[in-house]
């Protein structure tokens, strides 16, 4: 039997693939990178494409990804797959959306932070709660 | 008769609202399974990403530190920065009083212990307006994240902040969020995030001495951010299926509540309709009387 490798490819979101290998083919940033059992420790990013696992029964499982990092340990490729299309230009242009909305939100904010206020706010959530507890507490 | 008809237009108003909650408590204990899954999900990848970082901090002190790791220890926390989260709708009991509660006293203690400069990132509709309300100075914010979180939504408020760290804008960032214990338990929790600490990361299993490409600079910091959001996107999932599961909590008092308050209307209606019957035979008796008398 030929040598294996483990491979897991993980998203944040969920668990893709996890399982042995005889092969890996990966999209890595600097080009193709073809992984056998006993490859020397490397880690990368991988580019958006395919990555194709060579299953020890002769079948191969192809996964998309957007983008990710890649760990290689001697006997073991982990794969971490990123749920969202990534880049530095569009990292940032998320980042301008969420500071703006937050900018629009806070034009017409006090000037200084009240915490006397929000105190009061929060007492009244609580004596509200706090009534509702008695109340069900007595009917029982 | 009179009054019983009042009672019984207000049995039915309660009647529907029961309907109401019923339908809401049963909506949220399908979308709490939902996102305890979700939840579980997660967690590969964040083991995966976790033992990632703790190999790198040992690996690789020599050849490059990131700003997430090394920081000669402030003594003075001055600037801090928090991300918050809470739910976007209300109707889930205490959940986000409590954690804003939480909120305001560390934010406190924080200014008492000589903080000038707190920034916050909101994730969620109900913090968000507490902070506004509050006058806090919030410098990204993100609403309306449904059901299922997707880090997608995630990156950009949190790279407002993160990026405010590495340029040493702030000495610490810290997450505020409901942590799920069980159905009938959640636990507000603040944890400090950045400085990314040691201990959280737990000890590698073995130095790899990798190799790196294009460079252990940029595949670190790339690494790095990734984990900081990893951490961030669990504490979103788990304080989505604290809302559900509180929710739904929340529904099944209000159900049982309406439950009694009809009981208790019932027994006043038919006390009524008793007594107007009654009313009504006396009556016809003492017509009776007066005429064959």
């Amino acid at each position: 039997m030929a040598m294996t490798i483990h491979v897991d490819v993980v998203s944040a979101e969920e668990s893709i693939f996890s399982g042995l290998a005889e092969f890996v083919v990966l999209p890595g940033e600097a080009g193709e990178l073809g992984i056998l059992p006993g490859h020397m420790p490397l880690m990368t990013r991988i580019k958006a494409g395919a990555v194709r696992i060579k299953l020890p029964n002769d079948k191969e499982e192809v996964i998309f990804v957007a983008s990710g990092m890649l760990e290689v340990q001697p006997n073991l490729i982990t794969v971490l797959a990123d749920t969202a299309i990534r880049g530095a230009d569009l990292d940032e242009a998320r980042a301008m959306e969420a500071k703006k909305a937050a900018g629009e939100a806070m034009a017409n904010r006090a000037s200084a932070m009240d915490y006397g206020r929000a105190q009061a706010e929060l007492a009244e959530a609580t004596a509200q709660l706090a009534a509702i507890d008695r109340l069900r507490k007595r009917r029982h | 008769m009179a009054g019983s008809q009042e009672i019984r237009s207000k049995i039915k108003s309660v009647q529907n609202t029961r309907k109401i909650t019923k339908a809401m408590e049963m909506v949220a204990a399908s979308k709490m399974r939902k996102a305890q899954d979700r939840m579980r999900a997660a967690r590969p990848y964040a083991e995966k990403i976790r033992r990632l970082a703790a190999n790198l901090s040992q690996a690789n002190v020599s050849e490059y530190s990131h700003a997430f790791l090394a920081r000669s220890k402030v003594e003075v926390v001055k600037r801090v920065g928090l991300i918050l989260v809470t739910t976007d709708k209300g109707l889930c009991g205490g959940l986000n009083t409590n954690i804003l509660r939480m909120v305001l006293n560390t934010m406190r203690q924080w200014q008492a212990d000589g903080a000038t400069d707190i920034r916050v990132t909101c994730i969620g509709n109900k913090g968000l307006g507490f902070m506004q309300r509050m006058g806090a100075n919030v410098i990204s914010q993100i609403i309306g994240l449904g059901d299922s979180p997707h880090v997608e939504k995630l990156v950009g408020p949190i790279k407002v902040m993160i990026d405010a760290f590495r340029d040493g804008e702030l000495d610490a960032v810290h997450i505020a969020y409901t942590r799920f214990i069980n159905t009938m338990k959640q636990e507000p929790v603040i944890e400090p995030l950045l400085p990314l600490s040691g201990e959280r990361m737990g000890t590698p299993e073995r130095g790899w001495d990798y190799l790196y490409e294009p460079d252990a600079q940029t595949v670190i910091d790339e690494l790095l951010v990734r984990y900081v959001e990893t951490l961030i996107y669990q504490g979103v999932a788990e304080n989505l299926a604290s809302e559900q599961s509180a929710r739904m909590v929340a529904m099944k008092a209000a159900t049982d509540n309406a439950g009694s308050v009809i009981k208790e209307l019932q027994l006043v209606y038919n006390k009524a309709r008793q007594a107007a019957i009654t009313t009504e035979i006396s009556e016809i008796v003492g017509g009776a009387a007066a005429i064959a008398g």
